[in-house]
């Protein structure tokens, strides 16, 4: 078995884009951390032979999904004064997701995010992540063929969302129109 | 910068994953795009959360063995640290991947490059190299030595800097004055080297003997010991 500190460096990049991509650069961090700190709890057990980057792909999307339903629950801030950031996020120092993301083309993942779950995860594994629709099915939980055609419509509602931002629901309309390559 | 300027491992040729560059259906470059919209993070972008994930690991408890890498006038050592102390100071020669490999298999694999447990061990050995260092005050973790070799380590460690034991004299010290090759292998494995001097056995004829380090090693932590 490979030392964990290995499995870090081999795969830390592809997972900090997933959660870049899931979750956009404020969360992004938060949701790493969760990945790697419960990856290297139940690391022992993980079976020789398993897909390492899948495995972790897995935990990835499920600690995104859990950071969007938080989201979702607690659309107003705290009014009680807590303070509900992470202490660990000030000792982290500079912040490497957000200047990861400076000048890029926000408006296409914007979009991405506004997708429905099973949409941004078939198309962030698929695309961003670079896994099959077999491991993209095991990361979403569905079949392989659904996995395709999650992913297939989520490109199609990505396109109607970049042609006309106005209708595309969640899409910001205040970021510039989308570069014409 | 454009987006496209740090994503060498995107373009359009076929990748690993058997995706084309330009798929199906992806007339209008949007599945291209989208690989560029949210580019491969550099290394450099997860040093700061290699640091926090380790500090977290620590606090958990899940941190088994918390290692570095140290310069040293014999070359860079890695120093593995355990929760119970230190478990494994190796050399270059002995490949450092390999070294973390078997600590990941006789240890544990939570192993993690992690700056806060080393740090009391890569000071004393910097005071060491100094000269400023006669003895080392740290927890050890012995538990890659077992039987005999646990006990002719245990005599080591009473061995003072500056001064020198024969293998044989070490044996006896052990307990078992014929295992005079068994005490030479308990140095030859020794987990902990300078840290548990083994550099301070010498043949009995004088001549300096083996290390695990290398004899040029060994030359030069004696030369070290007997100008100070």
């Amino acid at each position: 078995m490979q030392p964990f500190d290995r499995v870090v460096e081999e795969h830390g990049a592809v997972v900090l884009r997933v959660c870049l991509a899931l979750l956009g650069p404020d969360e992004a961090q938060d949701a790493w951390s969760e990945t790697f700190l419960a990856a290297l709890r139940a690391y022992p057990r993980l079976r020789p032979g398993s897909n390492v980057e899948g495995w972790l792909v897995t935990i990835a999307h499920n600690k995104a999904m859990d950071a969007l339903r938080r989201r979702a629950r607690a659309p107003v801030p705290a009014g009680d004064g807590t303070d509900l950031s992470p202490p660990a996020r000030a000792a982290a120092g500079p912040d490497p997701a957000q200047e990861a993301t400076a000048g890029l083309d926000c408006d296409l993942m914007a979009a991405v995010r506004a997708l429905p779950p099973k949409q941004q995860g078939a198309v962030v594994h698929h695309y961003l992540a670079g896994l099959p629709y077999v491991e993209v099915a095991a990361v979403i939980g569905t079949s392989p063929e659904a996995a395709r055609r999650s992913a297939a419509d989520g490109i199609a509602a990505l396109r109607v969302a970049l042609s006309s931002p106005a209708g595309a629901s969640g899409v910001s309309t205040s970021h510039p129109r989308p570069r014409k390559r | 910068m454009g987006p496209s300027t740090n994503t060498p491992d995107h373009d359009h040729t076929p990748d690993h994953t058997g995706i084309p560059g330009r798929p199906d259906g992806d007339d209008d470059g949007l599945v291209t795009r989208l690989r560029d919209a949210q580019p491969m993070p550099r290394p450099d972008a997860l040093v700061a959360l290699r640091a926090r994930l380790a500090a977290e690991a620590e606090a958990d408890g899940l941190l088994d063995v918390a290692y570095r890498v140290v310069d040293s006038p014999i070359g860079p050592l890695l120093v593995a640290v355990t929760y119970d102390g230190v478990a494994r100071v190796a050399f270059e020669n002995e490949g450092h991947d390999e070294v973390l490999e078997e600590l990941a298999a006789a240890i544990s694999p939570r192993i993690l490059t992690a700056p806060r447990r080393t740090d009391p061990v890569a000071r004393q050995l910097d005071e060491y190299f100094a000269g400023r260092r006669r003895r080392f005050d740290l927890e050890l973790d012995l538990r890659l030595a077992r039987g005999f070799r646990r006990q002719v380590l245990d005599q080591l460690r009473m061995v003072d800097f500056g001064h020198t034991v024969s293998y044989g004299e070490l044996a006896r010290a052990a307990g078992n004055p014929r295992a005079v090759r068994a005490a030479g292998s308990a140095c030859a494995t020794n987990p902990v080297p300078l840290v548990v001097p083994c550099h301070r056995v010498v043949r009995s004829d004088g001549s300096i003997g083996q290390y695990r380090g290398g004899p040029e090693a060994k030359r030069t932590l004696l030369a070290l010991e007997s100008a100070a």
